[in-house]
């Protein structure tokens, strides 16, 4: 009876506590429940025997899991190899685009003396027009880059709660949810499929007061 | 309202090569003195050094947006009639929405095209 209360106690202390309980404090309550499990035992702390195992062996499994996947490896390498490509990826965009607009603009100065002038000062326009991509792509690689920091963090917080003491604190990540109303809708482009199109823009604008 | 071709014109946005593109494209249809800004705090301080005819904004910028700047600017008695033009990737309609209720003169979606840009300069000040 003593060791059923002491369990119930421990069980209680733990549900009442704020945050989460830690797996390896789990494993330890597990541990600490088959080494009290003696002489007689009801029914009831048999099944309890045998959830708390079962919930020790899934423990177990996740970590051999995640262990696999090299989380570190990831962490420090992976991520980090990724974003740094991405960004050399909108540096080397813009500097692709700033030659082409260089050589618009020289499109454009010619025009002044050329007899197709106009004709020339159109193809220009369709360049500069063209050239709108880069801003686009480069908003869309930054969500990307930002994506990744955020799988970096999760990962974070997965090596501080299985990682064998490689972290003192389980800190989980904490989300990077803006928080006032402009933040808020700082959404970076849409998918094409996604997006409103100008017309329905201008739509949406001439129905707003 | 009747243009003024030689007004000033301030260009915000943090990416250069947009600043570039628009200013190009603003000099076609004939207005030759346009400046820049690369962030909201800055273009603020650009609006009230001197007297501007037209903003045209990105939204997307750091630290200060461009709908924190349009607010600013409706904020401000001596700069609350400035058109101001938001040029943004931001499509959702809750932005166009939240745009409009900030004060926007007119939104255009990037990427955009020099007939669109024309356009919303036709809306604001009539044929040029």
């Amino acid at each position: 009876m003593g060791k059923k209360s002491d369990l119930r106690r421990k069980l209680e202390t733990a549900a009442a506590q704020a945050n989460p309980a830690e797996p390896a404090d789990i494993a330890g309550v597990v541990e600490a429940v088959m080494n009290n499990l003696s002489g007689d035992v009801s029914l009831a702390e048999v099944q309890l025997y045998r959830e708390l195992q079962r919930l020790a062996d899934y423990i177990q499994s996740a970590k051999r899991e995640i262990a696999a996947l090299r989380p570190e490896d990831i962490r420090s390498r992976d991520i980090p190899s990724a974003t740094d490509e991405l960004d050399a990826v909108i540096g080397a965009t813009a500097d692709a685009t700033g030659a082409i607009l260089d050589a618009a603009e020289a499109l454009e100065r010619m025009a002044e003396t050329m007899p197709e002038g106009d004709r020339v000062r159109e193809v220009a326009t369709r360049i500069y027009e063209a050239c709108n991509f880069q801003d686009v792509t480069g908003q869309r690689i930054t969500k990307v880059v930002r994506t990744l920091k955020h799988i970096e963090d999760k990962i974070d917080a997965l090596l501080s709660a299985f990682g064998d003491g490689l972290k003192g604190g389980a800190t989980a990540a904490e989300e990077t949810v803006p928080s006032d109303d402009d933040r808020r809708l700082l959404h970076g482009p849409q998918l094409p499929e996604e997006a409103n199109r100008q017309d329905e823009i201008d739509a949406i604008f001439a129905n707003t007061k | 309202m009747a243009i003024d071709m030689n007004m000033n014109v301030l260009i915000v946005d943090d990416y250069k090569t947009m600043l570039r593109i628009i200013r190009n494209l603003l000099k076609q249809l004939g207005f030759e003195n346009v400046e820049e800004a690369t962030d909201g705090g800055s273009a603020l301080m650009k609006l009230r050094d001197r007297n501007y005819g037209l903003v045209i904004s990105d939204w997307n910028m750091e630290p200060m947006t461009g709908l924190q700047l349009l607010k600013e600017v409706r904020a401000d008695n001596k700069l609350k009639h400035v058109p101001f033009i938001m040029v943004t990737a931001e499509s959702k309609t809750e932005n166009v929405v939240a745009a409009k209720e900030a004060g926007v003169t007119n939104y255009i979606v990037k990427p955009f095209n020099a007939a669109t840009l024309k356009q919303k300069l036709t809306a604001i000040y009539g044929n040029f």
